[in-house]
């Protein structure tokens, strides 16, 4: 449903925007304008004479795959890394940064996609933060939540009370406050660092509008996002990046989306076309045993009941809207989160699953989708990461040998192609994409007979997105269960056999794959379930202000 | 302790880039200071009787055998993201204990003496069990947890000696403290050894390699199968038992227990030579090596302000300056500071984009 009214908000948009690219392009300076920046890392060219012009007005989008330099030219621009050539002209001045706090002074201002803000302050507190109002005696708190609110109605969020804690609202409204915190500096370019990659449909919808309100106010905006139904609805120029090269700038408008591909990943989009076999082949045979099977499986506040059954070969995709309790479900399955109540029964045997060191016993494995939280350990080695879990299964006091740990390593990273290679490097080096093959890698290590994969294509390149779909058909084509937890609906139907459809935290259907499943199947299904559309609504509650907004564009 | 199987030539190369190559610094720096006020500073002798070398080299050593053992203690528990201010009055518990039941024997004997530190480490690692219990089950903050348990032990100290600073005469426990092994202090041998065997131990187990993931990200730790609570006990109880024995070394060399002076702010010398070691007070990564030699530069120090005849009214402050010099070296920024330098009179090097 909610991909329907985006549809329509973008061919509205494009019209608009056509207008105001014609208007306000030839005539006016570019704001930042860099040119041939060279930045090099001991032993990487990170980038090399890439150039980046953003003029007022306009949402330009950094493409490129996982490692191609974007965060690396972000950084470059507010200063957080030292560029060893070329030059940043902002205003027509030259200027280097010392940090992201002096770039915010000069009016660049950035959001990044884990939000950095103060969850422990308000909502008016964070949009404040450093730009309090002072009267006599400190700081006037009257004044500064007022100043607060104007500022969260100047981006339509007049509905959002700034004494609430930020603790207490979504993800995606947080990511809105950073904007008006952004926009509270008086910032005249604003940097959003993939800010999609944790929304859904409906709350991207919202953003855009945020970002379309802001462009018309003259303000240049540096998108970074990995989807190209997003870059197309929002963006008006884009420049792509390749190994830290500058491949080229482009009018939105005038490329083609296998065209975009191609230039981002330097290969034939026919090559991509075949992504993914299209797995609609039933595993389940008469007579055969689930490898998993829960029955009531379920923790308060958290997932009703359930029932659930996974076979051996077979791939089950969890669907869901953002919150529906997706998530929930493969950490109960893992045991990351202690159920209340169920039955779970492991290659025939009454089972309990109540931690992850038991999940991990009964040949179960859970990457999450929080890598940076809950996945990755950064300041340990590729290596060390890639060992850890096989490490933990066998106890402190049998280490794995030198020989063990070199030929696990060499295993995943020719396997999943992690780049650099290095085993040695820390993992916080890393790209997300390598990073999340290595945490694939670290739950392939410990043979699993099920492996629960929590969004393990989010917020990374299409190329490594290709290669890790790809690792799960061969998977399951050698025997593994996989339960698998996508957003991206597309992703979920052409990878699953059955599709689980969750909504408002409980289970409302399943669907057995086929000729004529399609994302819309899924769609329709959540769309229906319940007696009206409002319910919908209600799920995830949003100001009234955003729903108004997508309208009026 | 990681690298003991490269070349010393490599050795040499990881260790410039330690953090702890400013410690071994200032180490240095604080030996030429006290050879420039007096060159025989360096000077050991050798007994030719008993074999027995002697210098203030030997003393720095044994002095800091106590410092050491706490260190490489709180070096593990702050590696998880603890802190362990109990490892003061545990030296005064483990001394009470030990020089109470000597008293009481009265005999002597080797009997006594060995009973005496059987006892004194058992009630450490009891003490250690109730700290790692709290932080880890009970899910207390570390900080209030020793905090409580510095408290609770400098008391328990007095309790047991009845208030009294307790002597007791043996000569097997006083020769720990006093003696010698192939010409080096009885104290350092035995510091030396606990320290290997404890380093051996984290880093030829994985146990080193799960304290510094619960330390770096205690969630994905979890999340990989990695149980906290048995690992948190283990540092405390370990914390706890080697400040047993450091409580043994510093009664033994006088074999007396003063219940209010014995141990008193030494978790304040543990915590420094392990920032000063280059493990950050934050959890994770740690490095024994630098702890050990962190704790041979507190003892340095402290006979610096000695030999120095520094007043003991400037003394803290003399320590305070010292300890804050190597501390700003080896922090990011300084040290980035110096890297920018470095690259800018070397040449880059040039290497593939490795695709």
């Amino acid at each position: 449903m909610s991909s329907r009214v985006g549809e329509s908000t973008r061919l509205k948009d494009e019209a608009g925007r056509r207008q105001n690219e014609q208007a306000d392009m030839a005539a006016t300076e570019p704001i930042v304008e860099m040119t041939d920046i060279s930045i090099e890392f001991p032993g990487v060219k990170a980038l090399q004479n890439v150039q980046l012009k953003l003029y007022p007005g306009e949402v330009h989008t950094l493409m490129g795959e996982n490692g191609a330099g974007k965060s690396t030219l972000i950084k470059a621009l507010t200063g957080v890394y030292k560029i060893d050539s070329g030059s940043i002209l902002v205003s027509g001045g030259p200027r280097q940064f010392s940090g992201t706090a002096d770039a915010q002074s000069a009016g660049i201002s950035t959001v990044y996609q884990e939000v950095n803000l103060c969850d422990n302050l308000t909502v008016g507190e964070n949009v404040m933060l450093g730009n309090e109002i002072r009267g006599a005696f400190g700081i006037n708190w009257k004044k500064t939540h007022e100043a607060a609110h104007e500022a969260l109605v100047g981006l339509g969020l007049g509905d959002l009370d700034p004494r609430q804690p930020l603790s207490s609202i979504s993800l995606a409204l947080q990511q809105l406050v950073a904007i008006s915190r952004a926009m509270v500096a008086k910032s005249k370019v604003l940097i959003l660092d993939e800010p999609t990659s944790s929304l859904d449909a409906n709350e991207v919808e919202g953003l855009f509008a945020v970002m379309r309100r802001l462009r018309d106010q003259g303000v240049a905006i540096l998108f970074v996002s990995h989807f190209l139904d997003q870059v197309y609805a929002i963006s008006d120029r884009l420049t792509v990046l390749r190994n830290g090269e500058f491949v080229g700038e482009h009018l939105t408008r005038e490329l083609g989306r296998s065209q975009l591909i191609s230039l981002m990943i330097g290969k034939d989009f026919e090559t991509l076309a075949s992504l993914g076999s299209n797995r609609r082949r039933d595993a389940r045979e008469s007579g055969e045993q689930p490898f998993y099977s829960a029955t009531d499986l379920g923790r308060k506040g958290s997932i009703e009941p359930v029932d659930i059954a996974v076979y051996p070969g077979e791939v089950v995709g969890l669907a869901g809207l953002l919150g529906s309790g997706r998530t929930e479900l493969g950490r109960l399955m893992y045991g990351a989160d202690r159920p209340d109540t169920g039955e779970v029964t492991i290659g025939g045997k009454s089972t309990e699953v109540h931690s992850p060191v038991a999940g991990l016993a009964t040949k179960i494995a859970f990457s999450t989708e929080n890598r940076r939280d809950e996945g990755i350990v950064g300041d340990l080695t590729v290596r060390e990461n890639l060992i850890l879990a096989v490490q933990a299964r066998r106890g402190w006091a049998r280490p794995l040998s030198k020989r063990e740990q070199k030929e696990l390593c060499d295993k995943y990273i020719v396997e999943l192609n992690v780049r650099p290679s290095d085993p040695e490097r820390p993992i916080k080096n890393l790209s997300g994409g390598n990073q999340q093959k290595v945490l694939l890698g670290r739950w392939l290590a410990t043979n699993p007979q099920l492996l629960i994969l929590d969004e393990p294509t989010r917020g990374i390149d299409i190329g490594a997105k290709a290669e890790i779909q790809e690792a799960i058909a061969t998977l399951a084509e050698e025997g593994m269960s996989v339960v698998f937890i996508s957003s991206e609906l597309e992703e979920v139907v052409r990878l699953s056999e059955r599709i689980v459809v969750l909504k408002d935290h409980r289970k409302i259907g399943e669907i057995i794959n086929g000729p004529d499943i399609d994302a819309d199947t899924i769609v329709d299904l959540i769309a229906s379930d319940g007696a009206d559309a409002a319910g919908v609504q209600a799920f995830e509650p949003e100001p009234a202000a955003f729903a108004a907004e997508g309208s009026i564009n | 302790m990681s690298n003991t199987s490269s070349s010393s030539s490599s050795f040499v190369k990881t260790s410039v880039k330690q953090p702890y190559i400013w410690a071994i610094a200032a180490l240095v720096l604080l030996l030429i200071i006290n050879l420039i006020k007096d060159p025989s500073y360096l000077g050991i002798s050798v007994n030719a009787v008993t074999g027995d070398l002697s210098g203030n080299l030997i003393d720095i050593l044994r002095a800091s055998a106590p410092i050491m053992m706490i260190a490489v203690g709180m070096t593990l528990v702050i590696a998880t993201r603890g802190i362990d201010l109990s490892v003061g009055s545990v030296m005064a518990v483990s001394g009470a204990v030990s020089m109470e039941f000597m008293h009481d024997a009265g005999d002597g004997s080797l009997g006594s003496a060995l009973m005496a530190i059987a006892l004194a480490l058992g009630i450490s690692a009891f003490l250690g069990l109730i700290n790692g219990l709290l932080v880890s089950i009970v899910g207390l903050q570390p900080f209030i947890t020793t905090l409580i348990m510095m408290l609770a032990g400098r008391g328990l100290a007095k309790v047991i000696t009845s208030g009294q600073n307790t002597s007791a005469s043996n000569e097997f426990f006083r020769w720990i403290a006093n003696g010698t092994v192939l010409g080096f202090p009885v104290v350092f041998v035995i510091g030396a050894v606990i320290v290997a065997i404890v380093a051996l131990l984290v880093r030829r187990s994985a146990l080193g390699l799960m304290i510094e993931s619960i330390g770096i990200n205690p969630k994905a730790a979890r999340m990989a199968g990695i149980r906290p609570v048995g690992l948190l006990i283990f540092v405390y109880i370990l914390s706890a038992v080697l400040a047993g024995v450091a409580g043994i070394f510093s009664t033994a060399s006088v074999m007396t227990v003063e219940v209010a002076k014995t141990g008193f702010s030494s978790e304040m010398d543990a915590i420094l030579a392990v920032v000063i070691g280059g493990t950050s007070l934050a959890g994770g990564k740690f490095s024994l090596t630098g702890s050990v030699i962190g704790a041979l530069l507190i003892a340095t120090l402290d006979k610096t302000i000695v030999f120095l005849a520094i007043p003991s009214s400037a003394t803290p402050a003399f320590k305070a300056i010292v300890i804050v010099a190597i501390c700003l070296l080896q922090s990011q920024r300084v040290r980035a500071l110096f890297s920018q330098r470095r690259a800018r009179t070397s040449t880059p090097r040039k290497e593939a984009v490795s695709a």
